[in-house]
């Protein structure tokens, strides 16, 4: 009996341990969540009392054009991002996980590929922004010098290239990330796995294939929904690279975050900056759902 | 028989280490074209490019300093990023810890709430966020970027983890049986062993702080409070600046190179930490 009751106020003290956490989490993280829920059924303006609108906002921003351009763009420079950074991330991973080749320096070339993820994106975009200026940015002059341009390209000037570059910059910044979360994938696979498929003939095609990728699965859907919950909300790079929330040029750097800013922060439309916000929320959650549905179930 | 290769061996391994190392030059070349352009003219750099230094630093940094004070930038980052990754790191861990190795009522719903949030993106809750630090008068303050660290959801589960399989409930009930009241278990035997855990998410955390743009660009409007992401972006408008790109190019490498010196000296527990990440999934 004694040692019951000394057991209970024992488990009492975890109350003391956990409620600055509690406090804390429930003013800074579940307040504001749900404080911009309802925002989002109001036309709030930044100042006085919000008035309650219904669902106005979110049919507004279904029928939003510029809504729906800016997430396309956001998708775009995802997409394009996430092909090149995985398929580098994946042709390192085959390269340092080749039982033949034994390729030595994992951990050196491991941490520079990292390099580029540790900068903020400030410092990128400023480096970037600066190094592919039209006249004067020393990729088009080392571009020229080796003879691969004559005349200098605008690269984040135009729209062919703009997003395309800044894609490039995202995935420059990622796959070195990736490409850890994958190697530690590999390295969790025994080894027997690979030296029985070399045993049986099987070429490097054949070993990816049938190996590294069905045992991969889960990190592979990992670094997927991550990266695609994260892209999705890309601001830092396109804001600083066309410097502002118009996203030149043409607007083809626009991103949903970008456009959720200027209704929020730039012309005090707060209400609409909110559900446009609870949109992408939504947009994100079905896509992860299908996601783990598909990617999950074709295990079993 | 392993070792008869053939020449094509050979040829396709070097290949592949000039794979692996032009990659590399893709990751270090754009810093080094950085610290070579912080030192060179603006009409030097707008003639043509160079793999070596110039002499031109003192003026690039008068030209920068003149406009903006970066070190004022860079004493304001410290004061948001050192409070917020020790507060972030001792509440994470006794949250954790508490969770890990006490049964109290709410336990499990407190773990589910915590793994909802992990997964909910963090611009949902920016306007929300905004709107509270103005009723709290907290705009242009340090508190909003500074206490919600208290409160780190990602951190707490991965801790929590970490002290399940760290730590053995032997040991505490051996420190109760001495006497030891419970707050001085978690500071002198429960800290100590998961240590390492806590390093490893600090440095990600402290990086993560320090890089921040959106919290602080939306929060601080004056100029002397502004921290190093958010300073930097005022050059932006420095039309004069932009004339003397040397400059530009000296103020990212001020804003880069507290960053490389940290990854000089924690590589290993980045990668680790990373690894950690895709592994517990």
């Amino acid at each position: 009996m004694k040692t019951n009751t000394k057991r209970k106020n024992l488990n009492n003290v975890a109350y003391i341990f956990i409620i600055p956490f509690v406090v804390v989490f429930a003013v800074f993280s579940v307040y504001p969540v749900l404080r911009t829920l309802y925002l989002s059924f109001t036309s709030y303006k930044g100042f006085g009392a919000p008035t309650f609108i219904g669902l106005k906002n979110y049919i507004r921003v279904f029928s939003d054009k510029f809504f729906w351009i800016s997430f396309l763009n956001t998708v775009k420079i995802w997409g394009i991002n996430i092909v090149v950074q995985l398929g580098t991330a994946f042709l390192l991973t085959i390269i340092f996980s080749d039982i033949r080749y034994k390729m030595r320096g994992l951990s050196i070339f491991r941490a520079v590929y990292y390099l580029p993820n540790l900068i903020s994106a400030v410092s990128v975009a400023f480096l970037f922004k600066t190094l592919l200026d039209w006249k004067y940015g020393s990729i088009n002059q080392i571009l020229m010098a080796i003879g691969l341009t004559k005349t200098p390209i605008n690269w984040l000037g135009q729209v062919t290239t703009a997003p395309n570059v800044t894609a490039l910059i995202s995935a420059w910044m990622w796959f070195g990330n990736s490409f850890i979360i994958l190697m530690a994938g590999v390295q969790g696979i025994s080894k027997d796995y690979f030296e029985a498929a070399s045993l049986d003939g099987a070429g490097r095609w054949k070993t990816f294939t049938n190996i590294t990728v069905p045992l991969l699965r889960p990190i592979i859907l990992y670094v997927f929904v991550t990266s695609l919950i994260g892209g999705l909300q890309m601001f830092d790079i396109p804001f600083l690279i066309s410097g502002g929330t118009a996203g030149a040029p043409s607007g083809s750097l626009q991103t949903v975050v970008m456009y959720l800013y200027k209704f929020g922060f730039e012309t005090n439309q707060v209400g609409y900056a909110a559900a446009i916000a609870y949109t992408l929320f939504l947009i994100i959650l079905v896509i992860s759902i299908i996601q783990f549905k598909t990617i999950g179930k074709e295990d079993k | 028989m392993m070792n008869a290769r053939k020449p094509g061996f050979y040829i396709r391994t070097i290949l592949l280490y000039v794979f692996l190392i032009i990659l590399a030059l893709a990751c270090i070349l754009p810093f080094w074209l950085m610290i070579v352009n912080a030192s060179r003219s603006g009409v030097e750099i707008t003639k043509s490019f160079s793999f070596l230094p110039g002499k031109n630093f003192a003026e690039n940094w008068k030209a920068l300093f003149g406009y903006v004070n970066l070190f004022r930038g860079l004493f304001n980052s410290i004061i948001v990023a050192v409070p917020a990754t020790i507060l972030t790191g001792y509440f994470s861990a006794i949250t954790a810890y508490a969770m890990a190795m006490y049964n109290f009522k709410g336990n499990k719903w407190l773990f589910k709430i915590i793994v909802v949030f992990m997964m909910i993106p963090g611009q949902l809750s920016l306007i929300g966020f905004y709107n509270l630090c103005q009723a709290l008068h907290m705009v242009n303050s340090y508190v909003p970027l500074i206490i919600p660290a208290i409160a780190s959801p990602g951190i707490v589960f991965f801790l929590r983890q970490y002290v399940q399989s760290s730590l053995s409930k032997s040991l505490l009930e051996a420190a109760r049986i001495d006497g030891a009241s419970e707050l001085k278990i978690f500071h002198s035997i429960v800290i100590p062993i998961i240590s390492p855990g806590i390093a490893t998410m600090s440095i990600g955390t402290f990086i993560g702080n320090w890089n921040n743009y959106l919290t602080p660009l939306i929060l601080l409007n004056d100029p002397d409070k502004m921290t190093l992401p958010v300073m930097l972006t005022t050059l932006n408008a420095a039309t004069d600046l932009q004339k003397n790109q040397g400059a530009i190019y000296l103020g990212v490498a001020i804003s880069v190179i507290p960053i490389l010196i940290v990854f000089c000296f924690c590589s290993k527990y980045i990668i680790s930490s990373i690894s950690a990440g895709g592994v517990k999934e």
